[in-house]
């Protein structure tokens, strides 16, 4: 039986949440937001955190009923993240940790992500569709590894929409990709973009650059900004998805999980379940309590892997920005 | 398609086998992807057909063997190919090989698909989607039986070129070699250590502009290892 305490800080969300045996106790969140127009930056992404995370560890505690003392290991994000908040949320990880005398244990966030998307839907062996903000992934687990089939060779999808959400000044509350989202179901007419699938991966900065350059003149031309929206995403996630079919037809599988913030976008959802429906495969796909970074998903992945044995030192407690996926080896995993 | 029966539903065609003017042929049609925006999938299905077409008949000029082309119908999205016979897949050799930890024929097989890798891309012949189930291999002497064969009694025939380009640039082949690298590496557990007999192949083919691709592809290898993390 393990209780584990999971901090989460690789971007502007701050997470932290209590889990017990796979039962999700606590799950707290807060999102640093920044006016429409603009990105959020380390620095300030960081001192976000910091005011924050004393509040939020509180919230999840209390929340969670969970005394320090019952628990069995405390879990951050090594990485991979913006350097600023994820040391920032490990020194209060690693302070606990000595306050209670409790085991550290670092753990990957994309890992994170997939053992928690595998955990809430009940996936047995599925292909990984990650994308978010900072990640764009076709993941398929073999040998001891999630190995990566496929990725953007640029910049990742999330990141496509909040910098085309930047051209058009929509408001990043709750999320650029929400808003987009929600304006797309207006729109209609599909403007052609550029379409970028190479093999198994995907770019996406020439469309961001087409869309950068063209908005304007597109605008005068008489499309609607919902029509632009809904031209970004009809294209990028055909993108996704036709590179998450090559995976699968590639390995022969028949579960697709979707995970990261942009995951919880219904018409991915909706065109990812058309795939899937064609080939007689499942799909299974969480909400923005789990698709969102959080720091559930960093305790259940964190006790995954203590149940299985895997320690860190506290010399190795320390922070990455680089961190990729296939580079864990997923020793709680017995197939 | 008249007497023409499916026998293999791929990710975005329906392969159809019959005959066509006596011969073995196969028909493979390009289905309509419900998920994609009609106008977006009917453009994206008459690229891939017109590319398919002129890199096989660019691969015929070159000497590369590939299914050959008897007519395209492109009101139907369909390309008539030839059949070859008694063909099996790289990805099922490569397990074969590994399964009996033949590393020799493993090696030398790696070898042979750099070879002809190589003569693709002489011929600026970029495949878009080189992975280990879109080459097949047939025997050169017994056309029958593909059991007990070594590599270098075998012919290596490419296919799916739907996202192939005709592209000079090291960029792009450069690109070509990654995908296929990775493609390997993470569907065969002894492709990692074989690599180099891969590229080796690669380089003997293609003596006057493999140096520069291999940089090249030093060189998105690099980039592969950064891009974990945002461009904010």
């Amino acid at each position: 039986m393990v209780i584990a305490l999971g901090f989460e800080g690789s971007a502007n969300k701050l997470g932290i949440g209590v889990i017990k045996n796979g039962k999700v106790l606590s799950n707290c969140r807060r999102t640093y937001i920044t006016p429409p127009g603009e990105g959020f930056l380390p620095k300030e992404t960081a001192q976000h955190h910091r005011e924050n995370v004393l509040i939020v560890l509180k919230e999840a505690l209390e929340e969670s009923q969970v005394k320090p003392e019952d628990i069995d290991v405390i879990c951050y994000t090594k990485g991979p993240g913006m350097g600023a908040p994820l040391a920032t949320v490990a020194v209060v990880a690693r302070t606990v940790a000595r306050l209670w005398n409790k085991p550290i244990l670092g753990v990957n966030h994309c890992i994170g992500h997939i053992e928690m998307g595998r955990l809430i839907t009940g996936a047995n062996n599925p292909t990984v569709l990650y994308v978010s903000g900072g990640n764009t992934q076709v993941i398929a687990y073999a040998r001891k590894k999630y190995r990566i089939f496929g990725e953007t060779i640029d910049i990742a999808v999330g990141n496509c929409l909040d910098r085309f959400a930047r051209v058009i000044k929509i408001s990043n509350d709750p999320s650029p990709g929400y808003n987009i989202e929600q304006l797309a179901k207006k729109g209609s007419k599909l403007v052609q973009l550029p379409y970028c699938v190479k093999g198994m991966d995907v770019s996406f900065s020439g469309i961001l650059s087409f869309m950068e350059e063209k908005t304007e003149q597109l605008l005068k031309e008489g499309y609607t900004p919902e029509d632009l929206c809904f031209s970004l995403q009809e294209t990028i996630f055909a993108m996704l998805i036709e590179t998450t079919e090559r995976a699968l037809a590639h390995c022969n599988s028949n579960e697709v999980l979707i995970v990261g913030g942009v995951g919880c976008n219904l018409r991915l959802q909706e065109m990812m379940g058309i795939m899937c429906n064609e080939r007689n495969a499942r799909l299974f796909a969480t909400d923005e309590r789990f698709c969102i970074d959080n720091g559930i998903m960093i305790a259940h992945a964190g006790a995954e892997m203590f149940a299985a044995g895997v320690r860190t030192k506290w010399q190795d407690s320390f922070i990455t920005q680089r961190y990729r996926t296939d580079e864990v080896e997923t020793v709680w995993r017995t197939d | 398609m008249k007497n023409f029966e499916l026998i293999k539903q791929g990710a975005e065609a329906k392969l159809y086998q019959g005959t066509y003017l006596g011969k073995p042929a196969i028909a493979k049609q390009r289905f309509a992807k419900k998920y994609r925006h009609p106008s977006l999938d009917s453009s994206l299905t008459k690229e891939r057909i017109t590319a398919e077409n002129r890199a096989l008949i660019r691969c015929k000029i070159a000497g590369i063997r590939t299914p050959a082309v008897y007519a395209v119908n492109l009101a139907e999205n369909t390309i008539y190919m030839e059949h070859v016979l008694h063909s099996k897949t790289a990805k099922d050799l490569i397990e074969d090989y590994s399964r009996s930890n033949d590393h020799s024929r493993l090696q030398e097989f790696f070898y042979h698909i750099g070879k002809t890798v190589g003569k693709l891309h002489e011929n600026n012949i970029i495949h878009g989607d080189l992975t280990s189930s879109n080459i097949l291999v047939v025997s050169k002497h017994n056309p029958q039986t593909l059991e007990n064969c070594n590599p270098s009694d075998l012919i290596i025939v490419p296919i799916d070129f739907g996202l192939s380009r005709i592209q000079s640039s090291a960029e792009d082949k450069g690109v070509d070699l990654y995908v296929l690298e990775r493609a390997l590496i993470s569907t065969h557990s002894l492709a990692e250590e074989s690599f180099e007999h891969f590229l080796s192949g690669y380089q003997a083919q293609y003596t006057n502009g493999s140096k520069e691709v291999l940089h090249k592809y030093d060189e998105i290898k690099l980039r592969g290892r950064k891009r974990v993390l945002i461009g904010i």
